[in-house]
């Protein structure tokens, strides 16, 4: 069964991605970008029926840091509105539903990350587990370095292929302005070893913000909407050494359930695997991008991350958001018909989500 | 534009967990230098333990010992250990699947160089001299050639003197800054002044300006300075003393609505007995010496402002 109702992505904005953003506060960084995704739809603040936003204190320091965020939204007289302390992918999926239930017609949906106060691999040891992992402080890089090490070892990959990634990535993002990270740059020396420099996110400061609108509504506010014909998302296991990590299966039963590997819905006959000509996946790590193409099952014809994805940029809790922004910008821009979007949270790709984005034909 | 301030900002708690069953015997048998492990369902053995499946989500309390040696299933060269790990020279991070256990446990490997290190290689424990029943009694894993031992053995769990806790501290440090509203505020404070920014769109003065109108959603621009008397719109009476304040309970915490200013911000009211404070009450800052922000607001000896003056900012 199909969703109940058709919802799209109608409008989608980002902040340039900087290392630094200490002359603005969380607020006064979001407010251009809300702003942005409000003008190119027209609405007002007051037309929208759902805000949702994700974000994380622990990044700036400050308990219930979202609520001063939600000055930038007009949060007087009162609106209905949600917060979830995770990336804003996730925040996405909580409107989505509240627009397939029927309670909204539209969301509006951002995200916002300041790492540049504090440091981010320090800061991501406080979301492991208290018992046996975060009195032993394993940053977020150290826990990459051992996936990427297993994913050697059963010879998935080697350092020149993961070298590659980085390059390519970044090389995609020569054409996306907002990126932190653009073009060549040397692979570096080894952060923690077999991840270099280069195979590692930059760390910075960013803002993300995305319209969803429900059928007739989403064909009035954008020429081409980007139609979500499935979004699921789950998780595995916190103990690294209870799973495989050189495998996914949370992303691929996300996706499956998404539909990622249904025959497209509305192009009939022009499916088969893969059934996405393009995929915005969030690998903030070049050894988390042959996790996952092999969990999702995406072969060479597929576009991945011509953004530059994770590794260009990765303001932390928007970078999964811009994942699915970027996706149906593509398909907005007729560059794509149907896009896969992939956002991830926890260590080694714990948690994933999935949406399938689709355009109709033109 | 003016200079960002910025400050240092220090998190720092106890973190304090009550431990389950499981967790608790794990812990303590750490303390005793004993691995245990819990058995699933279907007869893996799980180390570190869980007090759920992680597959099933089925209860388990079936522990049982392993060894202490193990070995290496996957690790990661640390070349510049970060505060708060386990070793302050450089070291590897590992997975070790300890013998009798089916899946891996996280910590650190002290070795000579990345050269020392491959998968598969064979480990065992090194004991914290002192252990209080935490992970860290494990001091780390060191290189250990010796041959798979054994079965997993039944274990009852029990110890005397069981750990039912554990505090696990936690330091992260920032480089604070305000942003451009909130630091004109903070600068104009060094001078003893209190700025607002006014809304374009409903022309409201917010003070302190946190850079955007909470109503309209826009960006506040125009700084408008405030006060320095303002009303006290509402207050209450605080009868608890607060851990380190050095103030004299019982006071008064107060609404106080600077003129000029369409926001209310806080401030104690002193130099009135508290039970002869009012809504109304007309008060101006008080500053101390070397102070930040004003110490208290005292009444200016006005008369009271009428009620429909300041109604709307109740
Ligand atoms: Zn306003």
């Amino acid at each position: 069964m199909g969703p109940a109702r058709d919802v799209a992505v109608v409008a989608f904005a980002q902040s340039d991605h900087r290392r630094r953003t200490d002359e603005l506060s969380e607020v006064e960084m979001l407010m251009p970008v809300l702003h942005e995704v409000l003008d190119r739809t027209g609405l007002k603040t007051s037309d929208i029926g759902f805000t949702c936003s994700g974000s994380s204190d622990y990044l700036a320091g400050r308990a219930f840091s979202f609520t001063m965020a939600l000055d930038g939204v007009g949060a007087w007289p009162p609106i209905a509105e949600s917060h979830v302390e995770m990336d804003g992918a996730w925040a996405l999926y909580e409107a989505w539903v509240k627009i397939l239930t029927g309670e909204a017609d539209t969301a509006l949906v951002y995200s916002y990350g300041k790492s540049s106060p504090g440091e981010v691999r320090d800061v991501l040891t406080r979301q492991l587990d208290p018992y046996y992992l975060a009195p032993l402080w394993p940053d977020s890089v150290a826990l990459a370095a051992l996936q990427a090490q297993a994913l050697i070892d059963a010879g998935d990959t080697d350092e020149p292929a993961l070298a590659a990634i980085a390059a390519r990535s970044r090389d995609s993002a020569a054409a996306n302005p907002h990126a932190q990270v653009r073009g060549s740059r040397p692979q570096g020396d080894y952060l923690v070893r077999p991840l270099r420099t280069g195979d590692c996110p930059p760390v910075g400061d960013g803002a993300a913000a995305v319209i969803l609108a429900a059928g007739d509504a989403a064909r009035g506010l954008c020429e081409r909407p980007a139609w979500i014909r499935g979004m699921d998302h789950r998780i595995e296991a916190h103990g690294l050494g209870v799973r495989d990590l050189t495998d996914s299966p949370s992303a691929r039963l996300a996706a499956e359930r998404a539909g990622a590997f249904e025959l497209p819905h509305g192009l009939k006959g022009t499916g088969g695997a893969p059934t996405v000509d393009t995929a915005e996946l969030h690998a903030p790590f070049s050894s988390q991008e042959v996790v996952l193409r092999k969990a999702l099952r995406l072969d060479g014809t597929v576009r991945v991350n011509p953004s530059g994805g994770a590794l260009a940029a990765n303001p932390v809790m928007a970078a999964g958001l811009i994942r699915i922004g970027e996706a149906a910008a593509a398909i907005h821009r007729g560059e794509s018909d149907r896009a896969l979007a992939h956002a991830t949270s926890g260590p080694c790709l714990q948690q994933n989500l999935v949406a399938v984005l689709e355009g109709e034909p033109s | 534009m003016p200079e960002v301030l910025s400050a240092p900002l220090v998190v720092e708690f106890p973190f304090t967990r009550s431990l389950g069953p499981v967790q608790s015997a794990f812990l303590t048998g750490l303390r005793e230098r004993t691995v245990l492990g819990v058995r699933t369902v279907d007869g893996r053995t799980l180390v570190p333990p869980v007090e759920y499946d992680p597959a099933t989500a089925e209860e388990l309390r079936d522990l049982v010992e392993v060894a202490a040696t193990g070995t290496v299933t996957t690790w990661a060269w640390n070349p510049s250990p970060r505060r708060g790990q386990p070793l302050e020279r450089p070291f590897a991070w590992v997975l070790v699947r300890l013998d009798g256990a089916d899946t891996a446990l996280l910590h650190a490997l002290d070795a000579p160089g990345p050269d020392a290190v491959r998968t598969g290689m064979r480990v065992r424990v090194r004991w914290a001299p002192e252990r209080v029943g935490a992970i860290t009694d494990i001091a780390c894993f060191e290189p250990y050639e010796s041959e798979e031992a054994g079965q997993p053995a039944p274990h009852t769990g029990e110890f005397t003197d069981p750990v039912t806790g554990i505090v696990a501290p936690a330091r992260l440090d920032y480089t604070y800054s305000p942003g451009r509203a909130q630091a004109g505020y903070i600068e104009a404070l060094a001078d003893r002044r209190t700025v607002g920014e006014r809304c374009p769109a409903c022309r409201k003065v917010y003070v302190p300006p946190r850079g955007a109108c909470p109503t309209c959603g826009v960006a506040t621009d125009e700084r408008v300075e405030v006060g320095p008397a303002g009303t006290v719109t509402t207050y209450c009476i605080v009868n608890i003393k607060a851990k380190n304040l050095d103030i004299e309970v019982p006071y008064v915490y107060a609404h106080i609505a600077l003129d000029g200013a369409d926001l209310a911000l806080h401030g104690r009211i002193g130099g009135i007995p508290y039970d002869q404070v009012r809504m109304g009450l007309r008060v101006e800052p008080v500053w101390s010496e070397g102070g930040r922000h004003p110490d208290h607001y005292r009444p200016t000896g006005e008369p009271d402002a009428d009620y429909d003056t300041y109604k709307e900012l109740i």
